[in-house]
């Protein structure tokens, strides 16, 4: 079985007593690609990042890299490597032994290995630190090391299973970018494992969103922004409010849903079993509303809702209200151009119905 | 006031602790009859230990003694310690509890114990019960500080090190052992301490065939002391500086 892709995984199944961590998970990584594995935690998206580096056996299923059957491939030969969540640099080795230590592994000669160690920490934006003490370099610092010991080894595939984890917020925004362009300058398969959707969102080519040991949806950022194909994603993919209620009508792919209190609002349907009579969820993202005084765009949908508390953050300033006892947020204008909220103010929030989303309650 | 008075205890401390081996260094180089009377400098005591052969027999046997006992059980502790960090099995609790039973009991009773023993199995008394009784007391010290040191160690190390091609034995050598070094290195030297100037232990279990030094020191205090134990007490004293100072340098060169 020959493909065009580095890694395919063909219904992979890993039980720990009667659950299932990896339930029949189908994957086909390109070359050269960033491809992320994003869920909450527990969803097993560990176990199948130890399944691909070699550390576990699946109980079923195939993993093939480069066409090559891995099954019963251990983990030292296989032409994977692995960023780990805490690094795991050896401590009693200085950077540059580190980093030359896959090398040593595979008996290249010493000149050699001083001269593509040094190449690599100047690919990483480290050059000279070979002498280092691991334990001396500052969060980011090591973090590079760790990439630079894996990326030395021109690995098929490297695996990353939530390096940015021990980062503080500033440097994570700053690592994520980086990321991407050592991606993209080696050219190397990364295979990205995540539970911050900012993250998976910034950096990949492709996301897969897991649940409980299945991926809901494996699509670019951007359509699983747009085309969530589960309320999981939906709500789990950036930002977004959840109404519940009942659906009065289906027209159109539109579907009109009366809320708790009697309001009807509208959405698109964006999945089967949206039916008259049925209960449905309706996701619309903070940044699709608007707020309204009376006059309202033709066909926008529309409720109200009581102010709770603005939160001011610059571009991304929201307001807080609430629908029944669900909070809703909606951003608010850069401008500044928003009318004056109270507390307990009522407000009117619309959207276009073609931004919202529909799914039939209790769906999976 | 308040600066002097920490400083008057401390030096009180360090002299309790460093003037008897002073004197003791001190008189070995006395050129008198008495270890009491001053009679000038004099090299005539170490010269009446290198002369007494029994003496010297039972430095190197101690010596010796001290060796193998601290190599073993720093293997079989080292061992221990891998296996009780690492896996979980039935009866883990009872193994670890039993090590501080050993270590915690009077070492009288574990004397009888091992001499019974030995008789039972019919082991005649010597450098083999010798060896075999100060593993038994070395041992959970030994297991003890390497615990130490692997309840800080990051289990995905030899991960790591595997992912980068290294073999099961490989990771072993360059991974495993640097990290544990230090514990390897302090175990071992907490056991040829230990081993080196037991008495009671090895009162019971040693033969006629094989005199150690601390029992030799002892039997010779019932004759009356000679002043030449003084030299031989300054030698010890100077081979324990020299492994100390080997040891720390080991650490400092693993660290590097």
């Amino acid at each position: 079985m020959t493909t065009a892709s580095d890694l395919s995984c063909h219904g992979l199944v890993r039980r720990f007593g009667r659950q299932s961590a990896v339930d029949h998970i189908s994957l086909d990584v390109p070359a050269g690609t960033f491809f992320s594995i994003l869920g909450p935690s527990g969803c097993g998206k560990t176990t199948l990042l130890r399944l691909l580096a070699g550390f576990d056996k699946p109980d079923a299923g195939d993993i093939h890299i480069r066409g090559q059957r891995m099954n019963d491939v251990p983990p030292n030969r296989r032409p994977v490597n692995m960023v780990f969540q805490h690094l795991a640099l050896f401590p009693t080795m200085s950077v540059g032994d580190n980093i030359a230590y896959g090398l040593k592994r595979r008996k290249v000669a010493s000149a050699e290995r001083n001269k593509r160690v040094a190449k690599v920490l100047e690919q990483v934006g480290l050059p000279g630190l070979e002498h280092r003490n691991p334990q001396e370099l500052s969060g980011g610092q090591r973090q590079r090391v760790a990439l630079a010991r894996c990326l030395v080894l021109e690995p098929t595939l490297l695996l990353l299973d939530e390096p940015l984890g021990a980062l503080d917020l500033k440097l994570r925004e700053q690592m994520k970018i980086e990321l991407k362009h050592l991606q993209k300058q080696f050219g190397t398969t990364f295979v990205y494992i995540t539970h911050d959707q900012s993250e998976a969102m910034v950096m990949s080519d492709q996301v897969a969103v897991m649940k409980n040991g299945r991926f809901d949806q494996v699509a670019p950022p951007e359509d699983l922004y747009r085309e969530p194909a589960t309320p999981f994603v939906a709500g789990f993919v950036g930002d977004n409010n959840q109404l519940v209620g009942e659906v009065v009508s289906v027209r159109d792919n539109l579907a009109e849903i009366r809320l708790e209190d009697g309001e009807v609002v509208r959405g698109r349907v964006a999945s089967g079993g949206v039916k008259a009579g049925g209960r449905a969820e309706l996701y619309v993202r903070p940044e699709s509303l608007v707020l309204t005084g009376d006059a309202l765009n033709e066909g926008y949908s529309a409720m109200q809702a009581r102010v709770r508390t603005t939160l001011f953050d610059g571009a991304n300033s929201r307001v807080e209200a609430a629908k029944g006892d669900q909070p809703v947020y909606a951003r608010l204008p850069q401008d500044g151009s928003a009318p004056r909220l109270t507390t307990d103010g009522i407000i009117r929030l619309a959207w276009d119905p073609m931004l919202a989303r529909v799914f039939a309650a209790g769906n999976p | 006031m308040s600066r002097w008075l920490p400083r008057t205890y401390l030096t009180l401390i360090y002299l309790l602790l460093y003037v008897p081996i002073l004197v003791l260094v001190v008189f070995s180089f006395n050129d008198s009859r008495t270890g009491y009377e001053w009679g000038g400098l004099s090299l005539r005591w170490y010269e009446a230990l290198f002369n007494n052969r029994a003496m010297v027999q039972a430095m190197w046997n101690s010596l010796w003694l001290a060796l193998s006992a601290a190599t073993v059980s720093t293997i079989i502790g080292a061992l221990t310690a891998l296996a009780l960090h690492r896996y979980r099995f039935r009866g883990k609790k009872v193994l670890n509890g039993m090590l501080f039973i050993v270590m915690m009991s009077p070492e009288i009773v574990l004397a009888i114990s091992l001499l019974a023993l030995f008789l039972l199995v019919g082991l005649q008394l010597g450098y083999v019960s010798l060896l075999l009784a100060h593993v038994t007391f070395c041992l959970p010290f030994v297991v003890i500080t390497v615990m130490a040191r692997l309840s800080g160690f990051d289990e995905r190390l030899p991960e790591a090190a595997r992912d980068l091609g290294a073999s099961d034995f490989t990771m072993t050598r360059t991974v495993l052992i640097p990290v544990i070094m230090p514990a390897l290195l302090a175990g071992w030297l907490l056991g040829f301490t230990l081993s080196l100037d037991d008495v009671v232990v090895s009162t019971f279990v040693s033969g006629p065939s094989y005199e150690i030094l601390p029992l030799r020191i002892y039997s010779m205090v019932r004759v009356g002391l000679k002043p030449e134990v003084n030299a031989l007490g300054t030698l010890l004293l100077v081979f324990s500086l020299v492994m100390l100072m080997l040891s720390q340098w080991i650490l400092l060169r693993s660290k590097r």
